[in-house]
């Protein structure tokens, strides 16, 4: 399916073109067009984010439904898609988890040719720091079964450490004392925003309308079966649905009658001022609850774990800039002097085992691709590619065939809390 | 700054306070099937919007509260003590709690 060639029908991007517009100064033209609500689809992608646009992509790209409506209440990327730490790694901790994540790093490594759009994919180097026995125990059974399943990834000591990242104070006589690390190499940054307009670009082209301010206030069901879906911009038929919507995830299940095991909690991140390149790594220490990394404007972005109750509200708490700035100087001392310039907060729909659920649910053409807690963005080519490839070929491909919803009647969690995310 | 306003302490930082869960009933074990017992462990009605909740001012009177707040706001309407330790509890009563506020004078 590799082109290197963008979308069939976009306009290309090129070097020439930058400078024919650099010189020119003519306006480029609009990346994806505004369209009229049809009074039915083929297929409703409800989440103008990065799921949902990569489900909409691939179902049109790979399967040939174009048919297809992404609805956005908002405006494209105005989720968790627009406000994550745009960190990506395989290094999970059961082979279901890290075979599904690594089929998704791939994607990503190849997605600028893919869609002919620049999404700065950049490979860091990922580590993952251990401060006691307990976390060197569970980095060395992360490691080899990261290994098993062909992913580069090994502990390594603080002395490899200090190498790597020179600014982290090593010396040991500190309260959480760096004995080691999980180090991932593939592991690395994206930038988040141009994977959703590569993707909404990609699907425009390809013939997928995209609505932005268009809410959706109710699913019809009849029989057990999607029939419709009404927004505030009007009534559609369809017969097939797909919930992309994260954070508010079971409200928009619940429209269609099905109860999800899951939870709403902000999760909150901030950006210094923008310094020299410093810092090549993605640094992550669970214990304390942090993980930073340094883009390529300089600006230091961290974050730690989810806030401690739930909550749709996206207001930055002066607790959380205090908490993690007081993790990042355990970690790196010399940063006392760094300025923030801004926090932010997305919402996190966050399920009992700390893996997301994907697949079809009780109502016959309602799927879900949700339950994405604080992994989803690094998850987002493969869920699109394997949710397409479910709507398309209606059997479940085997690599998300663990992450049913059925697994919570039937006592098949896949827990991942090990390594899903920080601080749970 | 979001602040609880706790009956025994006053409007107190919510970070003195811990998130105990969603006010439910627990079914009870001897009699539950199974996809009851699951639903309980599970599944929450995570609303945006007004929720019962249990909280422990754990930095304060160390006293569980029955609070209801608006997700979205995350503005707090009303409170009052939980008559027992919510792990105990088959049930919460909210309205248990007016013999309870009568033991001290709100703040």
């Amino acid at each position: 399916m590799r082109r290197r060639n963008g979308p069939r029908g976009a306009s290309r991007y090129s070097a020439f073109d930058l400078v024919r517009h650099g010189v020119s100064g003519s306006r480029w033209p609009s990346v994806w067009r505004a369209r009229d609500l049809q009074p039915s689809y083929d297929v409703v992608v409800i989440g103008g984010g990065v799921h949902g646009l990569a489900t909409a992509y691939y179902l049109a790209d790979h399967h040939g439904i174009t048919n297809v409506a992404v609805l956005e209440k908002s405006y494209l990327g105005s989720g968790a898609s627009g406000r994550n730490t745009a960190i990506i790694r395989s290094n999970y901790l059961t082979p279901e988890g890290v075979r599904f994540y690594d089929r998704s790093l791939k994607l990503y490594q190849t997605l600028a040719a893919d869609l002919n759009f620049n999404v700065m994919f950049s490979r860091r180097g990922h580590l993952t720091l251990a401060h006691n026995d307990s976390s060197v125990r569970t980095m060395r059974w992360r490691a080899e079964v990261n290994k098993l399943e062909g992913i580069e990834s090994e502990v390594i000591g603080p002395s490899e450490i200090k190498k790597l990242v020179p600014y982290l104070d090593t010396s040991g006589g500190v309260r959480y004392p760096i004995l080691g690390a999980l180090y991932h190499p593939p592991g690395g940054t994206i930038r988040h925003d141009a994977v959703v307009w590569g993707y909404a670009r990609a699907a425009d082209a390809l013939g997928v309308h995209l609505h932005q301010k268009t809410e959706v206030t109710e699913i019809d069901v009849s029989s057990d079966r999607v029939v419709g879906v009404r927004t505030n911009q009007g009534s559609i038929a369809t017969s097939v649905v797909v919930n992309c919507t994260a954070g508010w995830s079971s409200l928009i299940s619940k429209m269609a009658g099905v109860e999800m095991p899951i939870k709403t909690f902000p999760l909150q991140a901030a950006v210094t001022e923008p310094v020299r390149p410093f810092l090549h790594a993605v640094v992550v220490s669970g214990t304390l609850h942090v993980y930073v990394n340094q883009t390529d404007r300089g600006e230091l972005v961290f974050g730690a774990s989810v806030d401690p109750f739930p909550s749709y509200s996206m207001r930055g708490s002066l607790e959380f800039t205090e908490g993690v700035a007081g993790d990042l100087l355990e970690l790196m001392p010399s940063l006392a002097a760094m300025r923030v310039l801004r926090q932010w907060a997305g919402l996190c729909d966050v399920t009992p085992d700390f893996s997301p659920i994907m697949g079809p649910t009780p109502v016959t053409g309602f799927y879900v691709d949700v339950g994405w807690g604080t992994y989803g963005f690094k998850a987002a080519p493969v869920a699109g590619e394997a949710i397409a490839q479910l709507i398309a070929t209606k059997e479940t491909p085997k690599l998300i065939a663990g992450f049913d919803l059925a697994r919570f009647s039937e006592d098949r969690l896949v827990a991942e809390k090990g390594a899903a995310a920080v601080g749970h | 700054m979001i602040t609880i306003p706790c009956p025994y302490c006053g409007p107190r930082n919510t970070s003195e306070f811990r998130y105990v869960g969603e006010q439910g009933s627990r079914p009870d074990p001897n009699r539950t099937t199974p996809a009851e017992w699951r639903s309980y462990l599970y599944t929450q009605s995570n609303e945006a919007g007004w929720v019962a909740e249990t909280w422990w001012h754990g930095s304060g009177c160390r006293r569980y509260l029955i609070v209801e707040r608006h997700t979205v706001t995350n503005e707090v309407r009303t409170i009052q003590p939980s008559a027992v330790h919510p792990r105990h509890c088959l049930r919460h009563e909210a309205d248990s709690g007016e013999e309870l506020t009568a033991e001290r004078d709100p703040a």
